[in-house]
């Protein structure tokens, strides 16, 4: 980030909502279904009627249980919810309930690679709180209509350190939070929907000087806008400075149409939210069964994945990065991989013929035509020399086509030729009926020998072992010289 | 105690006049001042008080229980589309 006038450093730290994926909304039994008519889904609770009273969801505090401890968080065994008062259409109760001195998960990390580099960067805190409603604004009737189906839906915020140090590591962090969410089935991270979003804190500073003052970048729902919201913003800032001026502290939007970022200080007004513990609510405690019960019921997380795929298989991080594509599509390589001496081939095979074939029939990995032992069975034949790469794949389209097994097949059309006499037999039909290809091989043009293979291999329909067929070929063209 | 009422009254979109500001300034001060009386105890060994029942919150499991009829609700409202809650405009 060089300027004139020296280096500026940004300073950035986002504030991730991720939309927990229950049935119900957190303090109460209005479903959280997406996509239904307005207010549809509220009760007294929802809209904050009086006398209604929140009573926690349990499944909310496990999925943030959950996700506190995939990424290693202090659980908190007894957490606390507040309310933040602020006045809002969307915000029925004239507050939000909210973790704010005593969240249920305290610190952790989150590890990912920036442009090839691995890094790592702190969580300050993962906190359950609940979502507001949505505004629709008409022009025409110069309205505001209110849809409270999703106020109460069960959020956690994610909140990272100001650790992040560039545009790029905020978007390998984001993306990285989001791979965690979604694998451990804590959100489905739906950021079209808003299920998943970020806060940008974001200011700059010479290297090594105290922090700057910050602006926040509010509801970005895309990896890409907060890589650009945040290129738009650190320069903007480091202009102001640069010219004199001062950064003022404010809520931005982020307008990707016009690639800026905007002030919202309208909204910004009063920023005295009177937190205080909710009195309609008690400790949450949580005890140790509990937290072991969710600690056995973790996942492998992608990335561990990956690094295991590389390490245990002798993978590329390419290969590996597609096959943990899905759990499914992980599992899947590992059954294949667990039938076969090189997983790489195991690899190969998923990559190639198996990938494409679902491309084409447009079938997911569950519902594949060809399951895992199938294809271990094949690549076990190919090891084993029963046939050849190139009969393999004749084999798997007739795997796809009619779900033969590969034993089956080979009953049918017969193993790779590797008899030695049978191969110089066909060798020395096609040498004799090619006198032409024999004297130009012979006067140095060895490129044709190309041509003889295939001639041999059409000879013997396929079957003859290639590499032999190449040395055989080779010895007798130098018999004829 | 001086509070600033002002803020006090924007923050919760009360309207006061000269003569309330000044009345209702000088009685929360007053309260104040009664339960800063509690600053004078000795709580060194006291633990924190985090909520003054001493049960744990209960927990309901995840499922859809409730809803509550929609027309009825917008028939509460001042203004609705027959779907939505009216205000006017904000942004």
């Amino acid at each position: 980030m060089a300027a004139s006038g020296g280096a500026w450093e940004a300073v950035i730290g986002l504030e991730i909502h991720a939309q927990l994926a229950t049935e119900s909304k957190i303090f109460c039994g209005a479903p959280t279904s997406f996509g239904d008519a307005p207010n549809l889904n509220i009760d007294p609770v929802t809209l904050g009627l009086p006398g209604a009273l929140p009573v926690l969801n349990r499944r909310a505090v496990e999925l943030a249980i959950r996700l506190g401890l995939a990424v290693g968080s202090r659980i908190d065994r007894a957490s606390r919810f507040a309310r933040k008062h602020y006045f809002y259409p969307d915000l029925p109760k004239g507050y939000q309930i909210s973790q704010f001195e005593e969240p249920i998960c305290v610190g952790g990390q989150i590890t990912c690679d920036v442009d090839g580099v691995e890094k790592t960067f702190g969580l300050t805190r993962i906190h359950l709180e609940e979502d507001a409603g949505k505004n629709v604004h008409d022009p025409k009737t110069g309205r505001s209509y209110i849809d409270l189906n999703r106020a109460g839906t069960p959020l956690v915020e994610i909140v990272g350190e100001p650790v992040l140090r560039s545009p790029a590591d905020a978007v390998a962090y984001m993306k990285a939070v989001h791979e965690i969410v979604v694998a451990l089935g804590v959100s489905d991270g739906n950021m079209e929907q808003g299920n998943f979003r970020c806060d940008a804190n974001v200011s700059v500073r010479r290297p090594g000087a105290p922090f700057g003052t910050r602006t926040e970048i509010k509801n970005v729902n895309s990896f890409r806008f907060v890589g650009r919201a945040l290129e738009y913003e650190i320069a903007r800032q480091i202009a102001v400075l640069e010219e004199g001026g001062a950064v003022v502290q404010e809520t931005r939007g982020w307008d990707d149409d016009a690639g800026v970022t905007r002030s919202q200080r309208g909204k910004e007004e009063a920023h005295d939210y009177r937190y205080f513990p909710d009195p309609d609510l008690m400790v949450v405690h949580v005890d140790e069964a509990l937290i072991d019960a969710i600690r056995a019921e973790l996942p492998e997380l992608p990335r561990a994945r990956r690094l295991r795929f590389e390490h245990s298989y002798g993978l590329s991080a390419y290969d590996a990065d597609v096959l943990t594509q899905s759990p499914a599509r992980a599992s899947y390589f590992e059954a294949v991989a667990g039938g076969v001496k090189d997983p790489k081939l195991a690899a190969n095979w998923i990559m190639g013929e198996l990938l494409a074939t679902l491309n084409r029939e447009g079938k997911d990995l569950e519902a594949s035509p060809v399951p895992a032992a199938a294809l271990a069975e094949l690549i076990a034949l190919i090891e084993g020399g029963t046939i050849s790469s190139k009969m393999a794949k004749d084999c798997f389209s007739a795997m796809v086509a009619d779900g033969v097994a590969p034993a089956a097949w080979v009953k049918q059309h017969g193993g790779q030729i590797t008899d030695e006499g049978a191969i110089q037999a066909a060798v020395e039909a096609v040498l004799d009926q090619s006198p032409a290809q024999v004297a130009e091989f012979l006067s140095g043009k060895e490129k044709v020998i190309g041509y003889l293979v295939g001639q041999v291999m059409r000879q013997t329909r396929g079957k003859a072992n290639p590499q032999q067929v190449n040395a055989v070929l080779r010895a007798s063209l130098e018999a004829r010289r | 105690m001086e509070i600033d009422i002002r803020h006090v009254a924007r923050l919760a979109r009360l309207e006061l006049d000269a003569a309330e500001a000044a009345r209702l300034g000088a009685q929360l001060g007053q309260i104040l001042d009664y339960v800063a009386q509690l600053d004078g105890l000795d709580t060194a060994d006291v633990p924190p008080t985090t909520h003054v029942l001493p049960v744990a919150t209960p927990w309901r499991e995840d499922a859809v229980t409730a809803r509550i009829d929609r027309e009825e609700v917008l028939a509460a409202a001042p203004e609705h589309d027959g779907e939505a809650f009216a205000v006017p405009k904000v942004v």
